[in-house]
């Protein structure tokens, strides 16, 4: 039955893509969200079911995959809170995501859309294969599929420059990371033997931590080279703005609420492992802290609305990621859930605003749509304020938690970071929200033939990509669909979408409310066992497809180093803390874009270096472009392509046929078409055979 | 007495007048005929021997080549003819298409 | 006796060989060749092969020589046609002639090898006519050969006719 959850997309994916140009859209759109639905439906089910079962798991094993002496790899998918958790998010966010992708993506072909919702299929089918898989390379085919459908759905308007060089850059990024993840498959098979999550969890409980650079720390690292690359953090976060070349629903769904989560479910998923690797968990606190802090610079200043959203959910990984690092296994998964709500709402939402504006994404061009889009502007303002902090919206619960086991953890420099990124985070989000809705309609953005917006070439794009005018879909086709005139707030299937992603906002959070003020903390409970290890029953060598091994809990020591107890009334300052700091950044947003535009030039202006440097991004992809771009492209030229190729096979080749050919020029000089010689030759021969006898 | 080898030797030496006729001469008949002359010396050869050990099948032999020999002139000519058409001449050395 | 007759024979025979070979005009070859066919019939005698000997003159000097004949008349080739030039160098009749010594010494030298073979006996058995004809047509020695020959002169007459008809286009504008 659990095959069901990836199956139902998979099938749908298989419809779309051999029927869908010739299926009309109510049909293609139709079959895509059904499948999605009613993968939702199966989810539901295993999720109880599991709920149930011994161990709160089940699982069930479809077919030997790998089966090679000591590596014995079976192709089965593992229900448990966390990945139930998971699935729940992908398929439950996915259909809505679906739903309103029917609307937005209306103005395609027929084939183009079903080119699309097949694409989106098996993303989903491959995510779900990622979050079931109950060993690390069952895992990896869903990793990769799911890069490979970002890849294809980022540059799904393959005909504009910019968007294939966005799909190629994803790619080739995540491609580095994966490597890192191959390589610490290897050592974990290496170190434990098996690749199955919960053996390794079980034999990595029964040594010590290792508290000084050893192999454990050292797969545990590449691992998490592979969530870096995945999850768009420092250093391989590069790919994430450039990907909003690609539909905005996209975005929401695979750049927010569930491809770049893939990372910190990783990390989730092996909390054993990872918890007795304390350097890689510090490591990876500074990472996902480090690139929170400088997300949320970069997304003050940029002008397209998707950037400013792209750079935020970077910004929020990183929050994801410390929270792994201090340990707090279910603060950072807390964070993974509230945060695909609301930013798949805050996405859909500024997809609901490109719509209507007919595809201008420049926050200068934009203003005063609060009268004009009220559902669009509702559901983003409760989407905003989600993410900024504010109670008793899910996001203040889940950014609380993680800063408060940060400060419990003792890592005080790093929860002074997080509180500054938080304000950070208010500030930005809100400057869109004015900037969007509030004020008037404004046409600040220097018009030019094509909007040279700054942040707009990749480092790699082609030079002479100018001709992308309006750098957003392609969405106008003669549509006069609000050039000014009248304005038309989101169709049904996108308002649908953005209100229960704005109620999943608001109530989202209640399940993880802290004891502090009242709450259980349901959540936390709910996801201990996936964070424990289990004790396993021996593996036979035969397995039998069917339902999966019966496990005990091991009790376990508390596996991160201490922890000081936070009393309740520190508890209850830091939270008061953070409210005011949202608080305070509402302010600062408040008063540089609603009331006093200039004001804000004129910072900018006084500060002009930093404001380059932060709208350029820091500069990181012109320097990884020198770095390793240019010489690996000077290498392949020279020495692969004009030595290799060209010189030695080419050469080779075309030598065969010169040697031929020349040998053969020789030759052919015998036939001289004179009988008389073919005689003396004839003849000659056979003196010389008889000669030959005569002399034995 | 005459040995088997005085025939031999006599097959021998027609052989090779035969062979530097074949190669030797510029009209197609003549060397028809020259090798007419080694088919006989094979006869020879054939006769000879079976004298020698007394068999009836060396005379059967030359039967045969001879009626192989007669079959050989007869299609020879032919061609010799429908080339002489084509050329007006019956050197071997005018029909040399087959030169690379 | 013998011996001298041999020689006799012999040496018609190979004189008359050379003949054909150097002849100018195609017509004395095949009259050369004739009288050489006639040394070789003698030879046949008294190797007592009397069947051989006649065949040889009824077939070769009767038949084919004819055919030779009829055909050097019809293509008036009675001289040799000098105009071709020719083609192989000008030390080629040294190397052909080098080449005929080669082969004639080597088979010379490989029989000269052997020892004295003398012939024993004649036995009528051997070279009666019945003899030969129980040979040919006796399934157990060359009948099947015999029928077989038959049919090879059958395909050669037939392809001689088919050879040497002239063109259709030619036949149709009569």
């Amino acid at each position: 039955m659990l095959l069901l959850i990836p199956l139902l997309p998979f099938v749908g994916f298989l419809i779309n893509a051999s029927l869908g140009r010739r299926l009309p859209k109510s049909v293609s759109g139709g079959i895509a969200c059904a499948a999605m639905i009613a993968a939702f439906g199966v989810s539901l089910m295993s999720a109880f079911s599991a709920m149930s079962a011994a161990d709160h798991a089940v699982q069930q094993t479809f077919f030997r995959w790998i089966s090679s002496d000591a590596l014995q790899i079976p192709f089965a998918l593992r229900v448990d809170p966390l990945s139930s958790l998971m699935i729940l998010v992908v398929t439950g966010i996915g259909s809505l995501i679906h739903i309103y992708s029917t609307a937005y993506m209306h103005e395609e072909t027929d084939g183009e859309y079903a080119r699309y919702f097949s694409y989106l299929n098996l993303f989903a089918a491959f995510m779900l294969v990622l979050v079931l898989g109950s060993t690390f390379p069952v895992m990896f085919v869903g990793w990769e599929g799911v890069g490979l459908c970002s890849y294809l759905l980022i540059g799904f308007w393959f005909r504009k420059q910019s968007a294939v060089d966005a799909g190629k850059k994803a790619f080739v990024v995540n491609r580095i990371g994966d490597f890192g993840f191959i390589l610490g498959m290897f050592m974990v098979f290496g170190i434990f033997g098996t690749l199955d999550f919960q053996e390794v969890a079980y034999h990595a409980s029964q040594r010590a931590p290792e508290l000084s650079m050893g192999a454990v720390t050292v797969a545990t690292l590449l691992l998490f080279v592979g969530a870096t690359g995945k999850s768009a953090q420092i250093p391989l976060y590069v790919w994430l703005p450039d990907a909003m070349e690609g539909p905005t629903p996209v975005s929401a769904l695979i750049h927010a609420a569930t491809m770049v989560t893939a990372g910190v479910y990783m990390i989730g998923r092996n909390a054993v492992l990872f918890g007795h690797a304390p350097i890689t968990l510090s490591i990876v606190a500074g990472i996902g802290i480090a690139t929170a802090l400088m997300a949320g610079t970069i997304g003050l200043v940029q002008n397209d609305i998707k950037r400013v959203l792209a750079y935020s959910t970077v910004s929020q990984l990183g929050y994801m990621f410390l929270a792994m690092g201090v340990g707090a296994w279910s603060a950072g998964i807390f964070h993974l859930y509230t945060h695909a709500f609301f930013k798949a709402l805050l996405f859909l939402g500024s997809g609901a605003v490109i719509h209507a504006l007919a595809g201008e994404q420049d926050l200068r061009n934009m203003g005063g749509l609060r009268k004009e889009l009220p559902i669009t502007y509702w559901t983003f303002l409760i989407g905003a304020l989600a993410i900024a902090g504010i109670p008793p919206l899910a996001g203040f619960f889940s950014k609380d938690e993680i800063l408060l086991r940060t400060f419990a953890h003792g890592n005080l420099i790093m929860w002074v970071v997080g509180m500054l990124t938080a304000l950070l985070t208010a500030t930005y989000m809100f400057r869109l929200v004015f900037l969007a809705f509030l004020g008037e309609r404004r046409h600040d953005a220097p018009a030019a033939p094509a909007h040279p917006e700054e942040e707009e070439p990749a480092a790699k794009s082609v030079p002479g990509s100018a001709g992308a005018s309006g750098h957003g879909h392609d969405h106008d086709r003669g549509g006069a669909h609000g050039h000014g005139a009248h304005l038309h707030d989101a169709p049904p299937a996108m308002a649908l979408a953005l209100i229960v992603l704005a109620i999943g906002s608001v109530v989202a959070g209640f399940i993880g409310v802290p004891p502090a003020i009242g709450g259980g903390n349901r959540l936390e409970k709910f996801l201990e066992p996936s964070f424990e290890a289990h004790a396993i029953a021996p593996a036979s060598p035969e397995f039998q497809v069917g339902e999966g091994r019966a496990t005990t809990r091991v009790e376990l020591p508390a596996q991160a180093p201490a922890e000081h107890a936070v009393s309740e009334s520190t508890e209850l300052e830091l939270m008061a803390l953070s409210v005011g700091v949202a608080v305070f950044g509402i302010g600062i947003a408040m008063y540089f874009w609603l009331r006093n535009r200039p004001a804000a030039t004129k910072v900018a202006r006084s500060a002009a270096p930093i404001y380059t440097l932060l709208l350029n991004k820091y500069y990181v992809d012109e320097l990884y472009n020198a770095l390793f771009v240019q010489p690996i492209k000077q290498l392949s030229t020279v020495l692969l392509w004009r030595g290799v190729d060209a010189g030695l096979i080419d050469g080779s080749v075309n030598g065969v046929g010169a040697l031929v050919r020349g040998t053969s020029t020789r030759l052919r000089r015998l036939q001289t078409g004179s009988i008389r010689a073919y005689a003396a030759s004839l003849f000659l021969g056979a003196v010389l055979i008889l000669g030959w006898y005569l002399m034995r | 007495m005459v040995t088997l080898n005085q025939y031999l030797i006599l097959s021998g030496i027609l052989f090779s007048i035969g062979t530097a006729g074949v190669f030797l001469r510029r009209n197609l008949i003549t060397i028809l005929l020259s090798v007419e002359i080694m088919l006989n010396a094979v006869n020879v050869t054939f006769v000879a021997a079976g004298r020698f050990k007394q068999l009836v099948d060396g005379q059967i032999i030359t039967f045969f080549v001879m009626t192989v020999a007669a079959a050989e002139a007869a299609v020879g000519l032919a061609l010799v003819i429908a080339l002489f058409r084509h050329r007006e001449t019956l050197s071997p050395d005018a029909f040399t298409s087959l030169k690379w | 006796m013998d011996v001298i007759i041999f020689y006799i024979f012999a040496g018609i025979t190979v004189l008359a060989s050379i003949g054909v070979v150097s002849a100018r005009s195609p017509m004395h070859s095949v009259m050369l060749l004739i009288v050489s066919f006639a040394g070789l019939a003698g030879l046949y005698i008294q190797l007592d092969a009397p069947f051989s000997a006649v065949t040889q003159i009824i077939i070769y000097a009767g038949a084919i020589m004819v055919l030779f004949l009829f055909v050097v008349m019809l293509l008036n080739a009675h001289t040799e046609d000098e105009a071709i030039p020719a083609r192989l160098g000008p030390h080629a009749l040294k190397f052909a002639v080098l080449l005929s010594l080669l082969i004639a010494f080597e088979l010379v030298s490989a029989i000269i090898k052997l020892d004295r073979l003398s012939f024993d006996a004649a036995s009528r058995n051997i070279s009666s006519v019945a003899a030969i004809g129980r040979a040919l047509y006796s399934t157990n020695g060359y009948a099947f050969a015999f029928e077989v020959t038959s049919v090879l002169i059958l395909v050669s007459m037939v392809g001689a006719v088919v050879i040497a008809r002239r063109p259709r286009s030619e036949s149709r504008e009569r």
